[in-house]
């Protein structure tokens, strides 16, 4: 216990950038989903193409790498951020990617007949999209998309490792300290629950709202 | 009622599924005004011929006019043309996220840029129409199919629309249900609209219609008056049709 009561201000400041990764990943990688999901459904064969290369690159890259491509290449190309930048980036586009396959799968529940209706009314693709697909793949995907969330927010301590403040890497200071190994991880894995159990609660009390009626 | 100039033009229409030729050199007109059914056995292309007329359904040759104008590529120009053509589906295809004064509504707000109050009106003027008046704050999945069906009609109709489109509007109908949405069609025949209407149902045929088309094996057989069509159909595969559905 002495170990959190302590190193109260650590732990917040480590929580804290965990919470902020994970907020701006997050909402980073919904944006770039969604669109992505939105490419790979178009009309347009070049946008199909390229959701199906960001997605296929992304997903199948490890996370660690990504991480090395982001912080190591993009300064070669002149893009200079502050490292927390950096790891919002590579952990939102990470995420995307999967995002974006979850967002997919909720288009696919909705039945064909639904955007047949919209397009003969004279919607255009965007408004079809827009207006009455992805309001009602919206509900399919919320469990699916609640997960790849929790999993961003573990995923966000590989930041820990290219200095970024984050929850996991708090364990240095503690260690270099003499505390307790065993209860500098528990007081850790504590504020992970809280930010894991958040987002459940949250996505519990959107499918709540808006999740498919049984 | 006086049929005009032609509103919708195919000529030497063919379309494949694959190695399936399912419209085989189709020439149909339809003039303004004018109400011309379709009907023929299952599977002989009578959908899928409606459904190229607002490119649902892309078709590999001939062309395909609308209002002196030929059909669009994927686009624009696509969804203006569309707005023009109104179509009843077979399985209502209302957006079941929305309430069905919505229904109406959404498109009325996003493609003809109409204002809420006026988009509105209009939709609440055309429930009243279907008699649906009450039904206006429901959700598609809390009306009957009938209702829905109408709801449908309504919905196509709140786009002022030059021609309706019908794709075996009753098929998915309990039969007590039908005569409703049939009713519907036969007013919208009555107040001039020009329509194309995919159907089994042989009364609306006979008693609605200008022009009785018959398909049979992915083209057409027959393009004639109701009351010749069905007092003395010319082929033997229309007269085989008729004998099997007009008996019982």
């Amino acid at each position: 216990m002495d170990v959190l009561t302590q190193n109260f201000s650590l732990y917040g400041r480590g929580l804290l950038g965990t919470v902020q990764l994970t907020v701006y990943a997050s909402l980073l990688a919904l944006a770039l989903g969604v669109l992505m999901a939105a490419f790979r459904v178009a009309p347009v064969a070049s946008l199909r193409a390229f959701g199906t290369a960001w997605v296929t690159v992304l997903r199948n890259t490890p996370l660690t790498l990504l991480f090395f491509a982001v912080m190591l290449g993009l300064p070669r190309f002149g893009l200079i951020l502050p490292f927390t930048a950096f790891a919002v980036l590579a952990l939102g586009c990470y995420t995307s990617a999967f995002i974006c396959e979850a967002v997919r799968s909720g288009i696919n529940t909705v039945p064909v007949g639904q955007g047949e209706a919209a397009r003969s009314l004279g919607m255009t693709f965007e408004q079809t999209l827009g207006a009455v697909v992805l309001p009602q793949a919206f509900r399919a995907v919320i469990p699916p998309v609640g997960s790849t969330l929790i999993a961003l927010a573990k995923n966000s301590a590989i930041a820990g490792s290219f200095s970024v403040t984050e929850l996991l890497g708090t364990y240095k200071p503690l260690n270099e300290m003499g505390y307790s190994i065993i209860w500098s991880f528990v007081w850790i894995a504590v504020g992970y629950l809280l930010v894991t159990l958040t987002i459940s609660a949250i996505f519990t009390v959107l499918e709540k709202r808006w999740g498919v009626p049984r | 009622m006086a049929v005009g100039e032609p509103l919708i033009e195919l000529r030497n229409v063919n379309k494949y599924f694959g190695a399936l030729h399912v419209l085989q050199d189709i020439d149909l007109t339809v003039g303004r005004g004018e109400v011309v059914v379709v009907i023929g056995p299952s599977g002989s292309g009578k959908s899928t011929l409606c459904r190229t007329i607002n490119r649902l359904e892309t078709i590999q040759s001939g062309s395909i006019v609308v209002d002196g104008r030929p059909l669009p590529e994927e686009g624009r120009d696509l969804a203006r043309l569309r707005a023009e053509v109104g179509m009843v589906f077979q399985s209502f295809n209302l957006f079941a996220h929305r309430t069905v004064l919505d229904n109406l509504m959404l498109a009325q707000v996003k493609v003809r840029k109409r204002g809420k109050a006026e988009a509105q009106r209009r939709a609440r003027e055309l429930l009243d129409r279907v008699g649906l008046a009450d039904q206006a704050d429901k959700y598609p999945a809390q009306l009957s199919g009938g209702q829905q069906q109408r709801v449908a009609i309504a919905r196509a109709l709140a786009m002022d629309p030059k021609v309706m489109l019908f794709d075996e509007p009753t098929s998915a109908l309990d039969p007590e249900m039908i005569n409703e949405v049939l009713e519907v069609m036969r007013q919208l025949a009555r107040d001039g609209m020009t329509m194309a209407v995919v159907t089994h149902e042989m009364g609306f045929a006979r008693y609605a219609a200008n022009r009785v088309i018959f398909m049979d094996d992915d083209r057409i057989v027959e393009d004639r008056s109701p009351e010749e069509f069905f007092k003395a159909p010319e082929s033997a595969r229309a007269r085989d049709f008729l004998s099997k559905i007009l008996k019982h």
